[in-house]
């Protein structure tokens, strides 16, 4: 297939569905189901404007602070577990409770540590995204090959360089799978804990655009939320790409050998 | 080995390590608010949390919210498990449609599912549906995923072969496809339920369909700090038993399968 069928392949869909919602909505009287011209034109109004600064900076800078704690935070943690028996043992069953905990229903209790300003926001944030990185770091550093750290202590690698060289490279794709995972709960706490309590946010003004039936508004918030995430996703997927690209060509190498 | 040659006792076993682990979590939540290392007002004592947990589950409003709970996920979950495993199957299986729907699937998967929220509290109110919406949307893409990976994964050989044997549709699907998609039906099975729990608690707390996330916030908002701290417990530990349910459920649907098999040979 060339790359010009394949592009119109995967447009096809896509546009169909865009012009099936226009033409759908194109008459419509429902209120809550606006025509998307009208949706696109508060898309502008709303979005590109003094909003920008003041609503959706604030809320990307909250995601990537308590985003990045978290991946820093749970490889740090998640290296130490993994490599000792005995800790890991001693804090299995309470690493697995904590995961278990939605961590929505953590919103309510970081309010009364964090009070309701960003701090407490980065702080759900780091707490609800540290559970994927952590585990799945856990589990990488248990998977390392045994004669990779063999061969490592016995040319005496110092630790510092083990610990890069090694263990982190090796357990790079089960971390980056856990970031991933992480990513998209990191966007739908960020929502949440604005949605809780907040006074500025794309959750806060989506949710306030709601209770104020500004409908074609808060629509263009939910494509706004929408296209953040996809714009994120892209974003991990081209760090990813970049960082284990050893890994990657391992396996398709593997695969044609 | 090295433990035994040094002489020493091997490690305790990890049952025991991890009983010492909670014990040491119980410990030090009850012991830290006393000995004022927090404050007692944000975070209580576990034996106050115990008390009122014990109080809570003496109403009938706390076993109501449970099975509302209880009750939206397995629906949600269900009918994630339903959507995702039929589309899955078709659209996997015809390699054209796969193609074509691809973009779209990439591109409606990363949009976060609460975005959805101020559409179905328009839609549905406080609702129980509401919080269905959202539970079924979360879910729905990662069982799709795993079906989509797990179609893939066919062998060419056996689907060629069954097709030269002119198998009916309904047969290849039941005795190619399905053999090799169903260990990633499970996985998908697994992700979504921990999924859906999360996105139904989330929904009662946020929009206030009826449920124990609904019970957290009424407790937030009248200051039961303890009972707030006692129904997260709850709903920690139904966590777990959904995540240990689950591995159950895979680990049973899979024996016959090689990695199955030689896990519990291990």
């Amino acid at each position: 297939m060339n790359a010009g069928r394949k592009a119109l392949l995967a447009l096809a869909v896509p546009v169909l569905l865009v012009a099936a919602w226009w033409l759908a909505t194109a008459g419509a009287a429902s209120f809550f189901w606006p025509p998307l011209s009208e949706i696109l034109a508060a898309f502008a109004d709303t979005w590109f404007s003094a909003r920008f600064v003041t609503d959706v900076l604030p809320s990307l800078g909250r995601l990537l602070a308590g985003y990045l704690g978290a991946v820093v935070a749970g490889v740090a943690l998640g290296t130490a577990v993994g490599s000792s028996r005995t800790l890991r043992g001693l804090l299995e069953p309470v690493l697995e409770f904590f995961r278990a905990i939605p961590s929505p229903v953590l919103v309510p209790i970081l309010m009364l540590f964090a009070g309701i300003g960003d701090g407490m926001k980065i702080l759900v944030i780091v707490s609800g995204c540290v559970w994927p990185v952590l585990l799945n770091t856990v589990e990488g550093v248990r998977a390392l090959d045994e004669v990779l750290s063999d061969t490592a202590r016995s040319y005496r690698m110092r630790r510092r360089s083990r610990l890069v060289h090694l263990v982190l490279r090796g357990a790079g794709p089960q971390i980056a799978a856990g970031a991933r995972q992480a990513l998209s709960i990191g966007i739908i706490l960020m929502v949440i804990s604005e949605m809780f309590a907040a006074s500025n946010g794309l959750g806060f003004t989506i949710i306030q655009f709601q209770r104020s039936f500004a409908i074609p508004q808060m629509w263009s918030g939910i494509i706004l939320l929408g296209l953040v995430g996809i714009a994120l996703s892209m974003a991990f997927r081209a760090v990813e790409a970049r960082l284990l690209r050893w890994y990657t060509g391992l396996r398709t190498a593997q695969r044609e050998g | 080995m090295t433990a035994a040659t040094l002489g020493r006792r091997s490690p305790p076993p990890a049952w025991l390590l991890g009983l010492a682990g909670l014990a040491g979590l119980v410990g030090i939540v009850e012991l830290a608010p006393r000995a004022g290392l927090v404050d007692g007002r944000y975070l209580p004592p576990f034996s106050a949390m115990a008390a009122a947990l014990a109080e809570q589950a003496a109403t009938a409003e706390f076993w109501q919210s449970l099975l509302e709970t209880l009750r939206g996920w397995a629906t949600g979950l269900a009918i994630a498990m339903v959507a995702g495993v039929a589309l899955g199957l078709v659209i996997g299986g015809v390699p054209p449609l796969r193609a074509a729907l691809n973009s779209t699937i990439e591109f409606l998967r990363p949009i976060p599912s609460v975005a959805l929220i101020p559409l179905a509290v328009l839609l549905f109110g406080t609702d129980m549906r509401s919080t269905l919406l959202l539970v079924v949307y979360a879910s729905f893409w990662q069982v799709l995923l795993q079906v989509l990976y797990g179609v893939r994964d066919v062998d060419p050989v056996a689907r060629e072969t069954a097709r030269s044997y002119r198998f009916r549709p309904l047969t290849q699907v039941r005795t190619v496809t399905w053999p090799t998609a169903l260990p990633y039906v499970m996985t998908g099975f697994r992700l979504g339920a921990a999924v859906a729990l999360i996105l139904e608690i989330t929904g009662e707390l946020i929009i206030g369909s009826p449920g124990l996330g609904r019970q957290i916030a009424v407790a937030q908002t009248s200051g039961a700090v303890a009972s707030m701290y006692a129904l997260v417990i709850v709903v920690g530990l139904i966590g777990v038993t959904v995540n240990v349910a689950a591995r159950a459920t895979e680990r049973r649907a899979l024996r016959w399968h090689p990695s199955i098999r030689r896990d519990l040979a291990g």
